[in-house]
């Protein structure tokens, strides 16, 4: 590993605790983030001749801090610049110093910058990019790239996220104990959107946005570090790794979805499955349930299946069942109703959906799982109904092509003639 | 005699590595193992998850169940090798191999073994 290399990594590891304390000091957030810039600047002409700092963040807050101020003081009275190694010679002693401005308060000061970047004006995805920005220090070019928009309209976006981001005016004190819980659970909705928003890319898409889920990742993980002892965090780092582990087996060679079932499961990250499945032990042990701890609990169950016939799918339908009661929402029936189709068959799967049609009838999933449902109970000219809603409603070129591989293999399974008259299939 | 070197370094850091500098940091580790595991030296070798899996049991009348590590550190202990040395200079030199391979700002801790059950089953 080169020492520029080290060096990037450890800036980019300081950042949140850097820039959320240099927020707290300046309490804006434009010269905050400035202070941090200067002072990596001064860490890349120094640290690769003086060695890195016990402690990057602390450096990095001490120096950004001074430089900052040193700046403020020069546009209010002219003066000349001070000299280069009064403010960049550093000691112990100022380290200790950067120790007391940085505080205890760490914690707080990291998860108010999070916070401030899930401000409920803001859609989701300036949220997102706001974060990426902000949090994770990915440039803008990035982000573009990873949202298919141009540099200056990323640029622009954030701007103006930032601007009714500045209006919020979120407490800078000590928040109290609901106000944290409040907080927290904005933050892991927000980390769990930047997930998504890697995760569901699909084709060209998918490529650029895959740096999304290692983000999340990394905020799950810092998260969970401030807040060891919350098993909804403990739940949504578990349930982010268990979905990231089958990123490399989802898509085929041409960019084509493959379906769990048919996942070549040696594709899947181990060490990330461990790492989930530990998560979930110690978050279960609270015994404290929640959405995410839920969810998590469904993909570790796939996770533990060496081949799709050995999934516990009584389990994961009842585990749905709890999700249900917990969140109703016609998107986690559907879902349990496939897990019902294993266990109970699917009439009983279809039972259970066909309630959701008024409310599902613009989500392509309903169709698809729908159609299948039909296509298992031999009920072909239905099930090529569903399918041809579910190619209408697709939202990208892979999902359509998944459905028009089914209805492809249901005309060449039943023929024409015996599909005109919807025979039951007997295989 | 039997060393333990236990690996010390930011989990933040080497969480921020990309795949391709992980790999290059492992291949790198993997060069030095190597060598001592040739000269029948290497004993077991651990890379531990980090520290958010961690769970720490305090000793009390009733022992106390807290998520996350025993302590709070800004160097985290990673993972360890068991080597044989005839001497500590031995051991120093391998865990100098071992910092030259992966140039991050941790630390390698040589504590000399006093007792060493290998076990069996496990893994």
């Amino acid at each position: 590993m080169t020492d520029l290399a080290w060096i990037d990594a450890a800036l980019t590891s300081a950042r949140p605790r850097a820039v959320s304390a240099l927020l707290r000091y300046f309490r804006d957030l434009d010269t905050a983030e400035e202070a941090f810039q200067d002072a990596c600047l001064r860490a890349l002409q120094h640290w690769p001749q003086n060695g890195p700092p016990r402690d990057p963040a602390a450096w990095l807050i001490f120096v950004g801090r001074n430089i900052a101020i040193d700046a403020a003081r020069r546009r209010g009275k002219q003066e000349p610049l001070p000299a280069e190694d009064i403010i960049s010679d550093l000691s112990d002693a100022e380290a200790e110093l950067a120790e007391q401005i940085d505080g205890a308060d760490y914690r707080d000061d990291i998860l108010r910058l999070l916070f401030i970047c899930c401000h409920p004006d803001l859609p989701a995805t300036q949220q997102i990019a706001v974060a990426l920005r902000i949090v994770s220090g990915l440039s803008v070019k990035q982000i573009a790239r990873a949202f298919l928009v141009s540099e200056s309209a990323m640029e622009q976006r954030i701007t103006r996220a930032k601007s009714s981001m500045a209006a919020a005016d979120v407490a800078f004190e000590t928040p109290g104990a609901v106000e944290r819980a409040e907080r927290l659970a904005a933050v892991a909705t927000m980390i769990y959107l930047v997930f998504n928003e890697g995760y569901s890319a699909q084709g060209a898409a998918a490529a650029a946005r895959a740096p999304l889920c290692d983000e999340a990742i990394r905020l799950a993980r810092l998260l969970l570090r401030l807040f060891p002892g919350e098993p909804e965090i403990m739940g949504l780092m578990a349930l982010l790794l268990l979905q990231h582990a089958r990123s490399s087996a989802r898509f085929d060679a041409d960019g084509a979805i493959v379906l769990l079932e048919d996942q070549d499961r040696s594709l899947w990250n181990r060490e990330m499955i461990a790492e989930g499945l530990a998560l979930i032990d110690k978050a279960m042990r609270h015994k404290r349930s929640g959405p995410y701890q839920l969810q998590a609990a469904i993909a570790a169950l796939h996770a533990r299946a060496a081949r799709p016939e050995d999934t516990d799918w009584a389990q994961i339908d009842l585990l749905y069942a709890a999700l249900e009661r917990l969140q109703p929402s016609p998107v986690i029936t559907l879902n349990r109703a496939v897990a019902v189709a294993k266990v109970r068959g699917p009439a009983a799967a279809l039972a259970m959906i066909e309630p959701l049609a008024p409310r599902l009838s613009g989500y392509f999933h309903f169709f698809g799982v729908k159609g299948a449902l039909l296509l298992q109970l031999g009920r072909a000219r239905e099930a090529r109904t569903a399918f041809d809603q579910a190619i209408a409603l697709a939202n990208t070129t892979a999902e359509a092509a998944h459905i028009r591989m089914q209805l492809d293999r249901l005309i060449k399974d039943s023929g024409p003639d015996r599909d005109a008259e919807a025979r039951p299939k007997r295989h | 005699m039997l060393y333990a070197i236990l690996c010390y370094d930011s989990e933040d850091v080497v969480g921020s590595w990309s795949k391709q500098e992980e790999d290059a940091v492992m291949a790198k580790l993997a060069v030095v193992q190597e060598k001592l595991a040739k000269q029948g030296r290497l004993g077991p070798v651990a890379r531990l998850m980090p520290t958010t899996a961690a769970t720490t049991v305090r000793k009390a009348r009733e022992p106390l169940v807290l998520d996350g590590p025993f302590a709070e550190t800004k160097e985290q202990l990673l993972g360890f090798y068991i080597v044989d040395c005839a001497s500590l200079d031995e051991a120093i030199e391998i865990a100098q191999d071992l910092a030259r391979a992966s140039s991050t700002a941790g630390a390698y801790e040589i504590r000399p073994l006093l007792l060493f059950r290998p076990g069996a089953g496990a893994a």
